[in-house]
């Protein structure tokens, strides 16, 4: 037990030290120009950057508002695609028939990674949100599907069997045993969804889009403005940390007796 | 094999993948003969085939099919083998030595959360219209699981296996190189699998934007000339291309399993 706590002391310790040493570092190579300012910017004009989106606002509008549009976005796609999707698996795994008639076309589509399906949407919907609404949900909709599938195909034989035994009908099935018992892979299937959406999206925005953190990225490239490069990227970064974060705050609530 | 899953008979099974492939065709073809949309955005499914011929044969946007598609095997060869030779070394690495694991697990924590592709920036800043940007951007997706496979097969080798070449007296670099790494394979080519998938993928995202030959680079041409024939065949071949780097590392990981 000590052992344990002394240990990870240690890393949070070294791990303290070598974040402030890289924020050091980065300030010494920008301020002494042993890096030129053209390619990576000093911390204090990150900084200033990061005040001017918050409170002027940068490629047509403040921080909050990029966020939120982009947030709002990830969310539409994912919920589409996590909502046809998870239903989608589970109903492969449970039946060889759906799966059987389901799983061509899914072999087809499911090679053609995400990013290579930004073209078509543009020539589809044009650059407006529905477009990355769309890539989006083609980016989530995989891993959901997938996961939700393995997650139902593994579920053990006695515990069908010994349900099977005490008469229970397919409905309660389903909800007692089929969907409690493939609720860990349906969340990895969510991790990686999510993940896919939020990648999907900077991709999408990057190409085109009026609000938006991609779109403050493609702004920033085109005004050469690096130090607002980095301060979008660091958004995302956090961004994307914190819902994969939330995802598993619920997931834990969910499923209380996987903690640890 | 799972028990709630009634047996379903190899006619049977034959009919429903094949009405499955039929369905999903026929849905396509009547989609486009009723016009949904013009031919232009939904081509059939035999137009997007003579496309597909066509551009093998005559150049568009300046190279053929294949050139674009060798330009973007180039890039991807040269980013996807540098993540390897970096990330399994360094995961391997992490694995033997704490210290190293405590001072690069939380840069690495940091950066993971930043998608590959908004990197973007950075790329064309740094090296403009190069090969550079494109390789830095495959790099960044591919990296990450080759790091974190090798990390944990490293991480789980049998202690038995360690003890022993420990007690022979083996140094530190000799034994990551002859016990960890040759335990730690099967997971090290899953890794290079996940990688690959990743690094194809952020490939057709950095050519959609950074590049002026290559798979990515055709269908955003294919998208500016408001030919979805040209996007879908363009995408048609980076799945198809896809699966058989897939197919080959899955080959490579049978091999290996074979050969244990």
């Amino acid at each position: 037990m000590t052992m344990k706590i002394r240990r990870l002391n240690q890393r949070t310790i070294v791990g303290a030290l070598t974040l402030l040493s890289v924020c050091l570092l980065w300030w010494a190579a920008t301020t002494t120009g042993l890096v030129s300012p053209m390619r990576f910017p000093t911390p204090a004009e990150t900084l200033d950057s990061f005040n001017q989106i918050t409170f002027e606002g940068y490629g047509n509008a403040t921080l909050y508002v990029h966020v939120l549009h982009s947030v709002k976005l990830v969310l539409i796609g994912f919920f589409i695609a996590v909502g046809l999707g998870i239903p989608l698996g589970l109903a492969m795994g449970y039946s060889p028939s759906v799966e059987a008639f389901v799983n061509p076309a899914f072999l087809l589509l499911r090679p053609i990674p995400p990013l290579a399906w930004i073209p078509l949407a543009i020539v589809w919907l044009g650059l407006g949100d529905a477009s990355k609404v769309l890539v989006i949900f083609v980016g989530a909709f995989v891993p959901s599907v997938i996961n939700s599938y393995t997650g139902a195909r593994n579920i053990s034989v006695q515990l069908v069997e010994a349900s099977a035994m005490l008469g229970i009908g397919r409905w309660a099935f389903i909800t007692e045993v089929l969907i409690p018992e493939s609720l860990p892979m349906i969340f990895t299937g969510l991790r990686l969804s999510l993940q896919a959406a939020w990648t999907t999206l900077v991709a999408g925005e990057l190409i085109g889009a009026a609000y938006g953190l991609g779109h403050i990225l493609s702004q920033a490239t085109l005004d050469i403005y690096i130090s607002m490069i980095v301060v979008a990227m660091i958004t995302v970064a956090v961004l994307g940390g914190l819902m994969t974060y939330l995802l598993g705050l619920i997931e834990t609530r969910l499923m209380p007796w996987r903690k640890g | 094999m799972n028990a709630s899953r009634r047996a379903l008979s190899g006619p049977r099974y034959a009919v429903l993948t094949a009405g499955g492939l039929i369905a999903f065709f026929a849905i396509w073809y009547f989609a486009a003969w009723a016009r949904l949309a013009p031919p232009q955005f939904l081509p059939m499914p035999h137009q997007v085939l003579a496309t597909l011929l066509r551009l093998m044969e005559s150049p568009f946007s300046g190279y053929t099919l294949q050139e674009h598609m060798l330009a973007s095997l180039q890039r991807f060869g040269m980013g996807f083998g540098l993540a390897a030779l970096i990330g399994i070394p360094l995961g391997l690495m992490m694995g033997w030595f704490r210290l190293l694991d405590q001072i690069v697990s939380p840069l690495f924590n940091g950066l993971r959360f930043v998608p590959p592709i908004a990197w973007v920036p950075f790329a064309a800043l740094w090296f403009g219209t190069g090969i550079g940007g494109p390789v830095l951007i495959i790099f960044t997706g591919a990296f990450p699981p080759c790091l974190i496979n090798a990390y944990r097969g490293a991480r789980y080798v049998d202690t038995y296996l360690i003890e022993a070449a420990r007690t022979l007296g083996i140094g530190n670099f000799r034994i990551i190189a002859q016990v960890l790494f040759p335990a730690a394979l099967p997971s090290i080519i899953a890794g290079l699998r996940i990688s690959a998938g990743l690094g194809w993928m952020s490939l057709i995202g950095a050519e959609l934007i950074v590049a002026s030959s290559g798979i990515g680079y055709l269908l955003v041409k294919g998208q500016s000339a408001i030919d979805a024939s040209i996007v879908m065949a363009g995408m048609f071949s980076i799945g198809v291309v896809g699966l058989a780097i897939d197919i080959i590392l899955r080959l490579a990981e049978k091999m290996l399993a074979r050969h244990k």
